[in-house]
């Protein structure tokens, strides 16, 4: 699968502890949630790449293998995310939104994360605009449809609300905390 | 200063001799936790080698000043990379291990534990990164191989320095936890050279071997050192022991020194029960007290002898051996099947290796052995104090 990314970076062909070594120059010149797709081919980086943006506060979002060659999608951890932020006024907690789901009502689903974490999980029916593209794309939703927006804590998907709501939709409806405490059903691409 | 190496060989001579040695281990913490090196004089720490990047500072302090530091990972490069930050922070001794636990996983230290009064020899071969036994018995330019790993060239080279011809290859069941070395070592030396395998436990292997049975014995060199089999099932269905000249018991997987085999490699835990307690409380019992016992693996340094070999009188075992010392047999039914340790790293797939139905590459025969071996009921994870 083809996932959009900010930078990919190329470790292939590099031992241990390279993959790491090269994983964290790339990052801090990252900004905060911008993606980077890590290939590497030295099979022990899988474990060592997970326990080190666990450790580091970066966002470990999967690995494919295509061809021998291990692709680790990260996202680059902020802090901003982890605190309580809900500025946009109307909020539903995921049990409601649930309910919403399997009811009979018409809802918009919007997932604002970045193209690689929607790809490694996301609600069944989900319509994706990362929140980057939101300005230019946020069109295509339908207005007439309330509009629930989720991302990985409530953070993004509160600043997506806002920006919604001065594009003048009405009926936007931030769901918190976000896919970070979502249990219900996934769907993978 | 700078960095120096060290071999495993260098290595499995300090575990041996119980000297004293700090490891710094790099390696993540669950690989860590799954296994690591051990030893009497070893004291180990870990700290993943991507915490360690940034610089070594905050772990400086738990670090010691005045002695050897070893500094271990999977493959030998993170290993390095930290220990040359070592040694720019000021630390003056810092060894880094060669090939890391790779190269230490697949290091076999052979061990002379016994010379025949007629000539000849048995050399058991300890690899200490897994807990693994092979043995080589050596007679009058004759050998013979027993539960061989797949480090073949250890074998062949010890026997090219001897001027030996290795005649005998065996393997006392069809493992679960290592891959035999016991087929390719036979292809290696070609037709001089015989494989023998438990037939019961061959039932799905795919190539041609010499049964090895109850009532063939096999004589190496002609000073006579007689290889007697004795069907001993419980841990699979064909495992099987040998008493070499009358003097040595070579258990498998069935008696260990301090634990004896699980009978659940093959799925047939509930089956095989009744086999391994009559093997053990039976067939063991009618053999001499005197006999030594060589078993194909072991679990805790505590085994090992200040010489670096595992072996203990049968009699001994007899007395000691806690999974000898139950004798209601629904105890010990319990105990070998109930709560038993975690089974050995990819135990299926090495079974399918061992059979020759599948063919890996040496990388994922590597990845495969993976860990500790787990072949015993009484497996307990002992950190070093």
């Amino acid at each position: 699968m083809a996932i959009k990314v900010n930078q990919v970076l190329d470790a292939k062909g590099l031992a241990c502890p390279m993959p790491i070594v090269k994983t964290r120059k790339a990052i801090n010149e990252l900004e905060p949630g911008q993606v980077i797709e890590v290939q590497a081919t030295d099979k022990g980086s899988t474990a060592d790449i997970q326990a080190w943006a666990k450790s580091t506060g970066q966002h470990y979002l999967g690995t494919v293998e295509e061809d021998h060659v291990l692709k680790h999608y990260l996202r680059k951890g902020s802090l901003d995310e982890e605190k309580e932020v809900a500025k946009h006024p109307y909020t539903i907690d995921l049990d409601s939104l649930r309910k919403k789901i399997e009811g009979d009502e018409k809802i918009t689903l919007l997932d604002v994360r970045e193209p690689a974490e929607f790809a490694f999980g996301h609600i069944p029916g989900a319509q994706h605009i990362s929140l980057g593209e939101l300005e230019e794309r946020f069109e295509e939703l339908n207005q007439e449809d309330d509009i629930y927006v989720i991302c990985r804590t409530g953070h993004r998907s509160d600043m997506a609300s806002r920006q919604l709501t001065e594009k003048g939709l009405s009926q936007v409806i931030n769901v918190v905390p976000g896919m970070s405490e979502w249990q219900g059903a996934i769907e993978k691409e | 200063m700078s960095l120096k190496r060290m071999t495993s060989q260098e290595l499995a001579h300090k575990v041996i001799n119980g000297d004293r040695l700090f490891i710094l281990d790099v390696r993540n913490t669950d690989e860590f936790d799954h296994w690591r090196i051990e030893g009497k004089g070893i004291e180990i720490i870990n700290e993943p080698y991507f915490n360690l990047l940034e610089g070594v500072d905050h772990l400086a302090k738990s670090l010691p000043k005045d002695e050897p530091i070893l500094t271990v990972c999977a493959k030998g490069g993170s290993s390095e990379f930290i220990g040359e930050q070592l040694v720019d922070a000021g630390f003056e001794q810092i060894y880094s291990l060669e090939g890391g636990m790779k190269a230490w996983s697949e290091h076999l230290e052979p061990v002379k534990i016994a010379s025949f009064d007629h000539g000849g020899a048995l050399y058991q071969f300890v690899r200490l990164g897994k807990g693994c036994l092979s043995y080589m018995l050596v007679s009058d330019g004759q050998a013979a191989v027993i539960d061989a790993t797949r480090m073949i060239d250890v074998y062949q080279d010890f026997a090219k320095k001897r001027s030996l011809t290795i005649k005998y290859i065996f393997d006392t069941h069809l493992h679960a936890d290592h891959i035999s070395g016991g087929r390719a070592l036979a292809e290696a030396i070609g037709a001089s050279a015989t494989y023998y395998l438990p037939p019961k436990d061959a039932e799905e292997v795919t190539y041609s071997y010499e049964p090895l049975v109850e009532g063939h014995n096999v004589v190496v060199g002609q000073s006579k050192i007689n290889v007697q089999p004795i069907y001993s099932p419980g841990h699979t269905i064909g495992s099987t022991s040998f008493v070499i000249d009358d003097k040595y018991l070579l258990t498998g997987d069935i008696l260990f020194v301090e634990s004896i085999g699980r009978p659940d490699l093959a799925g047939k835990a509930e089956a095989w029960v009744a086999d391994l307690r009559e093997t053990l409380y039976n067939t063991y019992q009618q053999l001499s007290k005197e006999l030594i016992v060589c078993p194909a693996h072991f679990s805790h340094m505590s085994e090992m002898d200040g010489t670096g070999a595992v072996k203990a009188t049968l009699g001994e075992l007899f007395k000691k051996n806690e999974g000898l010392q139950v004798h209601d047999e629904e105890t010990f039914r319990k105990m070998v099947t109930e709560n038993l340790p975690p089974q050995p790293n990819a135990y299926m797939d090495i079974r399918q290796v061992n059979m020759g139905k599948h063919k890996p590459n040496i990388e994922q025969q590597r990845e495969m052995e993976m860990g500790p071996n787990r072949c015993a009921v009484h497996y307990k994870l002992r950190r070093m104090e």
